[in-house]
C-alpha cells in the first residue's frame, strides 16, 4: 500500500520502546516507511486476555465436568464460546484497533451463515421426521 | 476538507470513515498493509469452509435416528486410576490457548523490534502446535484402534459420528500442521535477519509476524467453535 503516505498520528507517537541498543532513528524511519498504524499495545493487556481465556476455557470444560444438561448447558457453552471468540478476534487479532472498512468487510459476510444454519436446521428436522415416519419399525 | 479518520475507534467517526473508505474511488483498506488485508480475506474464506463442516455436522446430527455418541465418555481417559471425562480435549484446548498467548507475545516483541525474542516465541508457539498435533494423533489412533470408530460406523451410536469427527478435526489438524510449518519458516527468516536486508525497501519491517499471528490465532479461534459444538454439545 502507499508507502510514501505516512499519515496516522499513531505511528509517530507509538515508537519502539525498550530497545536502547537499536538505532532508534532507523527504527523510527522503518515504522514511518511502513506507514500503517502499528498494532503495538501494552503487554499487560495481552497477559490479561490470556488469563481470561484460560478462565473461560476452564469454565466451559466445567460445564461438561459438572454434567450440566439441557438449556443451561447449551446456553453456557454458547456464552463461553462467544466470549472466547470475541477476545481472540478483538485483542489477539487486533480487530478492535483495525480500520472500520476492514472490520466490516471481514465480520459482516459470515452473518449469511445464519441463513444457512436456519435452512439446514429446517431440512434436518424434515429428514428426521421422514426417517421416523417411514424407516422405523 | 475533512480530516482523515484515524484507526482509533471514535464512535462518531466510525460510520463516516467506513463510508469514506468504501466510496473513496481508491484503495479501500487504507493504512492496512496488503499482506494483512489478504490474510484476512483468506481467513474469511476459511471461515466458510469450517462453517460448512460444522453446519453439515449439525444437519446429520439433528437428523440422526440413533442416539449420538456421548463425547464426554468417548474422549475420557483414565489417568492414575481416575476416570476423567473429556480430559484429553481439555488439555489440547489449554495447549492451543497457551500457544495463542506466546504468539501474541511474539507479535508484541516484533513491534518492539526484538528480533530474536520474537523468533524464539514463534518457535515456542510452533512447539506447542506440534504437541497439539501429537495429541490429536494419539486421540485418532485410540478411537480407530481401540474404540473401532470408522467414518461409516462406530459401536457407540449414530454412524455419522465418525465422518463428522474425522472431517472436522482432521481439517483443523491439517491447519495446525500447516501453521507449524508457516511459523517455523517465518521464525527462521526473522532469526537470520531476512527482514533486515538493507537493500530491501521495507527493511526492518516485521509486519509478517503479525500476519503469521493472524493465521495462528484463527486456528485457535476455529478450535473454540469445534470444542463447543463437537465436544461439549
Amino acid at each position: 500500500m502507499a508507502h510514501q503516505d505516512s499519515s496516522g498520528p499513531d505511528s509517530a507517537s507509538q515508537g519502539p520502546s525498550g530497545s536502547a541498543h537499536l538505532n532508534q532513528e532507523r527504527v523510527a524511519e522503518c515504522l514511518a516507511a511502513s506507514n500503517e498504524h502499528t498494532q503495538q499495545h501494552p503487554i499487560g493487556l495481552y497477559l490479561k486476555v490470556w488469563l481470561l481465556l484460560f478462565v473461560l476455557s476452564s469454565l466451559s470444560y466445567s460445564v461438561d465436568y459438572l454434567q450440566l444438561q439441557g438449556m443451561l448447558r447449551w446456553s453456557l457453552i454458547i456464552l463461553f464460546m462467544l466470549l472466547k471468540a470475541g477476545l481472540i478476534i478483538s485483542v489477539f487479532m487486533h480487530m478492535f484497533w483495525e480500520r472500520v472498512a476492514l472490520v466490516y468487510a471481514i465480520l459482516l459476510p459470515p452473518l449469511c451463515l445464519v441463513v444457512l444454519i436456519a435452512l439446514m436446521a429446517i431440512e434436518a428436522n424434515y429428514t428426521l421426521a421422514n426417517r421416523l415416519e417411514f424407516f422405523s419399525f | 476538507m475533512t480530516t482523515r479518520p484515524t484507526n482509533r475507534p471514535h464512535t462518531e467517526t466510525r460510520l463516516a470513515s467506513l463510508a469514506a473508505d468504501w466510496s473513496a474511488d481508491g484503495e479501500t483498506f487504507k493504512q492496512v498493509p496488503w499482506g494483512k488485508a489478504m490474510m484476512w480475506i483468506f481467513l474469511l474464506s476459511d471461515t466458510f469452509v469450517f462453517s460448512s463442516f460444522l453446519v453439515g455436522y449439525m444437519t446429520v446430527r439433528m437428523s440422526a435416528v440413533e442416539s449420538w455418541p456421548n463425547t464426554s465418555e468417548v474422549f475420557a481417559l483414565t489417568i492414575g486410576g481416575q476416570h476423567i471425562p473429556l480430559v484429553l480435549i481439555a488439555i489440547m484446548t489449554f495447549i492451543l490457548i497457551t500457544s495463542s498467548g506466546t504468539m501474541a507475545m511474539a507479535v508484541n516483541c516484533a513491534y518492539q523490534h526484538k528480533r530474536k525474542q520474537a523468533a524464539l516465541l514463534m518457535l515456542a508457539t510452533a512447539l506447542l502446535g506440534v504437541s497439539f498435533v501429537g495429541m490429536q494423533v494419539f486421540e485418532w489412533s485410540k478411537l480407530i484402534v481401540e474404540e473401532g470408530v470408522r467414518p461409516w460406523s462406530n459401536p457407540m451410536g449414530a454412524a455419522q459420528f465418525g465422518a463428522c469427527f474425522f472431517m472436522i478435526t482432521g481439517f483443523h489438524g491439517l491447519h495446525v500442521s500447516a501453521g507449524v510449518i508457516y511459523l517455523l519458516v517465518v521464525a527462521t527468516k526473522l532469526w537470520r535477519g531476512h527482514y533486515d536486508r538493507p537493500q530491501e525497501a521495507d527493511s526492518g519491517n516485521y509486519q509478517i509476524v503479525e500476519i503469521t499471528g493472524l493465521y495462528w490465532h484463527f486456528v485457535d479461534l476455529v478450535w473454540v467453535f469445534i470444542f463447543a459444538f463437537f465436544y461439549l454439545w
